[in-house]
């Protein structure tokens, strides 16, 4: 922000706002991490901690939600002010779903463990992973620096983890076909991937708000998509 | 009330705005008073049915050229327009133009309510009566109910018309001053900050009224609360240092103005 306000204690409470969504960013990224770490290495207690650090992102988001309510009350904000407030409404809801995506694939941890989950498929996962929270790690910085160039490129880049991901959804199935002993595994590997998949969705959603609040604009047309699972068939020809 | 007849009403009027011609054209307007200069070279169109809003911080010259669509600043001493202003295809300060008639065409309601002192009735058939619009006594008594009416003041008063108008409250004697400048059938109504003196309850009256008056008149608001310019209006106009920064529609005005100084002014910025 080039100015500040004539009520410093404006300043201060939109400087609260941002400084609440880059913690809850913090911790949302921090509580994928784990819960797919203790995926790969079947650690129920990292998995459990996933699953109370939810509690604190939720309040968070309820915390931030007050705080914006009352400064739009107070503060009647106009052009980037209310942009800007608006933005950090958004941004906290989507975080709010990655900790619950986070907190949904900690849950699983339990469901496969002791089946030991095939080293070429945590591989997969973990590789998807590892491109959601760059991804999220990314718009976080973004939104540190407010840059709508950036905010852009991101969007763009969903792309590759919706390919990995429908990559990921086929040799879950192929695992399925082969022993049905591998089902309820590879079930709960693919709601794993769908929530990881969804991350990314949610980081993409926070690269267009981003782009909102600092150009007024929204981003047009459809964001470009290469999730082509939802139209794979069971049974491969 | 039908709802969907009002959203349609409220359509119909914004199409209108939109095909609309301009009302007043104001081209190249510069204000002088004595040697300082107030205006600078100001191009500013007010279209027909729509409520315009002038803002910007005090001295920015909004009052100014207001003033100038109905000449009001012919009252003043030393100061002197240039430049073209014209309301449909009159030029304003043509030498033949008749300024009680122009000001009977272009009203005007300013900041503090200024009820003549007389009573109710009186307040609103002066004008009437001068100008010659009504023939006889019911005419005059159905421009006054009619006026009243649209001033949204007529049931409040209707029991006490021959009391005296200053014995209103702020907000009745503001709307009685509105009435009073509808009562001469005007075409434009300009309001120079008509609820800075009013409480947030009679400023919500107003603001009624002057959305309801939208459908036949044209409005020129100036206000220093920015909410209330985003409240009322469709189009707002901001000015800084006796210059026209930008007009724009009022939603985009208030998200996201386009100019720079807008933005610090309406957000509560240092520049």
């Amino acid at each position: 922000m080039a100015s500040t306000h004539i009520l410093s204690a404006y300043d201060d409470e939109l400087k609260y706002l941002s400084r609440r969504i880059s913690e809850m960013g913090g911790l949302a990224e921090q509580m994928c991490g784990d819960a797919v770490r203790a995926l790969v290495n079947s650690d129920s207690a990292l998995a459990q901690k996933v699953i109370s650090d939810d509690v604190i992102l939720d309040h968070a988001e309820r915390e931030i939600q007050d705080k914006a309510i009352v400064t739009i009350a107070r503060r009647q904000p106009m052009a980037a002010d209310l942009r800007e407030i608006v933005g950090t409404l958004r941004i906290g809801a989507d975080l709010e779903r990655v900790g619950d995506l986070g907190k949904n694939t900690a849950k699983r941890v339990i469901a496969v463990q002791g089946t030991g989950v095939p080293r070429k498929l945590a591989r997969g996962i973990e590789h998807l992973s590892d491109l959601a929270l760059v991804q999220l790690k990314e718009v976080l910085d973004v939104y540190a620096s407010r840059s709508a160039e950036k905010a852009e490129a991101i969007r763009i880049r969903d792309e590759e983890i919706d390919a990995m991901y429908t990559s990921l959804f086929r040799e879950l199935l192929t695992y399925m076909m082969e022993d049905p002993r591998n089902i309820t595994t590879c079930t709960h590997l693919l709601f794993c991937a769908k929530n990881i998949e969804r991350i990314g969705d949610h980081a993409t959603n926070i690269a267009e708000t981003i782009y909102y609040m600092t150009t007024g604009a929204q981003l047009e047309g459809e964001r470009p998509k290469d999730d082509t699972s939802n139209t794979l068939g069971a049974i491969t020809e | 009330m039908n709802m969907m007849s009002e959203a349609a009403v409220e359509k119909a009027l914004d199409q209108k705005m939109n095909d609309a011609s301009y009302k007043m054209i104001g081209k190249d307007v510069s204000v002088y008073y004595g040697e300082k200069r107030a205006l600078f070279d100001v191009n500013l169109n007010v279209r027909e049915n729509t409520v315009t809003a002038l803002i910007g911080p005090s001295g920015c010259g909004k009052s100014t050229f207001l003033r100038c669509l109905n000449r009001m600043n012919d009252t003043i001493e030393n100061c002197r327009v240039t430049g073209r202003i014209t309301l449909d295809t009159d030029d304003i300060y043509d030498q033949n133009i008749d300024v009680v008639e122009l000001r009977a065409r272009v009203g005007m309601v300013f900041q503090k309510p200024n009820p003549f002192p007389k009573s109710i009735y009186e307040n609103i058939s002066y004008g009437p009566r001068i100008h010659g619009l009504a023939r006889n006594k019911a005419d005059m008594d159905q421009i006054v109910e009619a006026s009243l009416q649209r001033a949204g003041l007529w049931t409040e008063v209707k029991d006490r018309l021959h009391e005296s108008g200053t014995g209103l409250s702020g907000g009745q004697q503001q709307r009685l001053c509105i009435a009073r400048a509808v009562a001469v059938s005007p075409e434009v109504i300009l309001m120079d900050e008509p609820c800075s003196a009013l409480d947030p309850i009679a400023t919500a009256k107003v603001e009624e009224l002057i959305h309801e008056l939208r459908a036949n008149y044209t409005i020129v608001i100036v206000t220093h609360s920015m909410q209330q310019a985003a409240r009322v209006s469709q189009r707002t106009a901001m000015f800084h240092l006796g210059q026209l920064v930008e007009e724009n529609d009022t939603d985009k005005m208030f998200t996201n103005p386009d100019d720079q100084r807008t933005q610090d002014y309406i957000m509560g910025r240092f520049g």
